[in-house]
């Protein structure tokens, strides 16, 4: 069942690229739409426990596994791949340039999928390196000013996180001959108090923390995410930057880096001021994506800090926290799609009023804002909640303090941000924009959905889904 | 000092300067040179420290075969007056001057930190032949580099086709 994860994507790449070009051209939205709502039903196939020969066993020795944090993050791979598909569809014009973003959608989808399946460092490194190549170009595809310098910044960024993580893993190999997760976890155990041994956990960390966008190492982000097309924002900002760099920090935090007071302290930190200065700079910016960009930096912070506090119950709601972000992060961009389709410009100076010629987009937008800054009873408080709880219980009392606080800033910022776009007069110019087309509104309606339902189902949740996340802690 | 000493000494300062002059040369034919000097340069690294397969893929793939690669590129571009090269090289060494100096002493810095490296190492890997490490031990990486290297198909197709 995981093999096929991996490998039916690129065998649909590869068959979507034979002869036959313009009737594939056409049916690679059907594959993708396919392929994940396929992965979709897997994940809750797996979830039930369903196993299934693998059928490329007798080629492939893959080596994949799979807990309940890998099927988390399969569902919301699948579920955001679903909704970039759909807004690609609408937002991306012309069969040719349309086919080439799909190919790299999947592509990004192979780095993800392979990335959250496998146990070994190395391999970890080539998954993450795939997710980044298809991100870069992703970025610039527009090949604008804009688009090849948000590009350009997390080439250089990312590139230098590779080179730490590279350097991380030849110390690794170095001490322990192998690359796995296991051998490299009890290598640091063994080995943990030696420098080199520190040097190789904290570039491998800083090396995450960059992809992850977590502030001091952000810079690349909010031109990256700003200058991608609508579409590709969805699929950065919804899941592929929280996979490659929070999800890797999440599972190498708990299965390899021994659980060490400075490296929580240190996380516990650079969480804070996460998410103060994403809120902070979110505050002042006039444009809607770039916005939603310091926004995102500051709700990984959230992720970041209850990882530093290390309690299950703050790993659980670190974890939960990560799949409401996936979701809500990306019904906000789906949003700036519809707006910035419908209206040409995404500078919320020149928009307003845009509630009455837009309800779908103004209605799933307020879920989604009300939800990031953690309302009641929407998905995003309750993880919010858990967080908060797991600090104050672990006596982290000034941190829970800043994570509160630091909500009432969400909510000023996205209540400035509604108001902005949709609420009051129409502004110049907007007289004619209508609702945007139904493959932007049902990726809405969908992430709406999951966000309004989570929300209502936590507390059958919390016992039967969320509290089961955690077994795979040790 | 021993002459092992002194020549890990000359190979690790040459390989610093050609490094740097790869990204302070205006002219990207110079560049492409300093990048291959450079892989040489690391392969005889390489080589000395007993890895003589990464060394041989280093020699053929980076030195090689990227520098060909770069150099097809190049021969579409157009090429810099000499008046418009000379500013930027300039320009580039106003700027960029202090980067190999924090680097050097980075690597004075970094030598005399106390970093032990008594580390009890386990049994060597059973299989050395990189061609069954390769080919029959990670499937997983071969199924990413086949992905890594469609992705960069892609990226030229969407980026540079028209």
């Amino acid at each position: 069942m995981l093999s096929p994860l991996l490998l039916l994507p690129l065998l649909a790449i590869l068959i979507l690229n034979l002869p036959f070009r313009s009737l594939m051209q056409k049916l690679a939205v059907w594959v993708g739409v396919g392929l994940s709502l396929w992965q979709i039903v897997a994940v809750v196939l797996l979830a039930m426990g369903h196993k299934s020969a693998d059928p490329w066993g007798k080629f492939f020795t893959l080596g994949l596994s799979c807990d309940n944090l890998t099927l988390v993050l399969l569902t919301s791979i699948g579920i955001v791949v679903l909704t970039t598909i759909l807004v690609g569809w609408q937002t991306i014009g012309g069969d040719k340039q349309r086919f080439g973003f799909m190919n790299l959608v999947f592509v990004a989808m192979i780095g993800m999928n392979g990335t959250v399946m496998l146990t070994d460092l190395f391999s970890l490194y080539i998954f993450i390196e795939v997710t980044a190549v298809a991100s870069f170009i992703l970025i610039a595809f527009q090949r604008d000013t804009n688009a090849l310098e948000g590009a350009f910044k997390y080439i250089i960024l990312s590139a230098t996180a590779t080179v730490m993580m590279l350097l991380s893993i030849s110390i690794i190999l170095l001490v322990v001959g192998d690359t796995s997760f296991a051998a490299a976890g009890s290598a640091v155990r063994q080995f943990q108090g030696n420098p080199l041994v520190i040097l190789a956990v904290g570039i491998f960390m800083c090396g995450l923390l960059i992809k992850g966008g977590v502030v001091p190492f952000h810079g690349w982000l909010p031109a990256a995410y700003s200058a991608a097309p609508a579409a590709a924002s969805v699929l950065l900002a919804g899941i592929a930057t929280k996979t490659s760099g929070i999800y890797a920090l999440i599972r190498l935090t708990t299965s390899v880096f021994a659980n060490n007071e400075s490296l929580n302290n240190i996380l516990l930190l650079a969480g804070a001021i996460s998410i103060l200065v994403g809120a902070f700079a979110a505050i002042g910016q006039s444009d809607f994506k770039k916005m939603l960009a310091y926004s995102s930096i500051s709700q990984v912070g959230y992720i970041i800090l209850a990882l530093g506090c290390g309690t299950n119950l703050a790993i659980i709601g670190a974890i939960f926290h990560l799949f409401n972000h996936s979701i809500f992060k990306s019904l906000l961009f789906v949003n700036s799609a519809a707006v910035e389709t419908q209206s040409g410009t995404t500078d919320m100076n020149k928009l307003g009023g845009l509630g009455t010629k837009m309800p779908v987009t103004n209605a799933t937008s307020m879920i989604a804002f009300l939800s990031t800054a953690g309302v009641p009873p929407l998905a995003g408080f309750w993880s919010k909640l858990i967080i908060v709880v797991a600090l104050w219980q672990n006596g982290l009392h000034a941190y829970a303090t800043i994570a509160v606080l630091a909500s009432v800033l969400t909510l000023a910022y996205l209540l400035l941000m509604q108001r902005k776009v949709f609420f009051g007069k129409l502004a110049d110019g907007l007289a004619n924009v209508k609702e945007a087309g139904w493959g932007i509104t049902s990726a809405a309606t969908i992430l709406a959905a999951i966000t309004v339902s989570v929300g209502i189902l936590f507390p059958w949740m919390f016992n039967s889904v969320l509290i089961p996340i955690s077994s795979f802690l040790k | 000092m021993t002459i092992n000493i002194i020549l890990n000494i000359i190979l690790g300062v040459t390989l610093v300067l050609a490094a740097a002059w790869t990204v302070m040369t205006a002219r990207l034919l110079r560049s492409v040179i300093g990048l291959a000097i450079t892989s040489v340069i690391l392969t005889i690294i390489m080589f000395r420290l007993n890895s003589p397969l990464a060394a041989v893929f280093e020699l053929s793939v980076c030195a090689g075969l990227i520098s060909a690669i770069f150099i097809s590129c190049i021969s579409l571009t157009q090429r810099l007056t000499d008046e418009q090269a000379a500013e930027k090289q300039k320009e580039r060494f106003s700027k960029f001057w202090l980067l190999p100096v924090i680097l050097v002493l980075a690597g004075v810095a970094l030598y005399q930190l106390p970093i032990t490296l008594d580390f009890h190492l386990p049994a060597a890997p059973t299989e050395t032949d990189v061609r069954n490490i390769i080919w029959n031990l990670r499937h997983l990486d071969l199924v990413g580099q086949i992905v890594i290297l469609l992705a960069g198909a892609f990226g030229v197709v969407a980026l540079f086709k028209d």
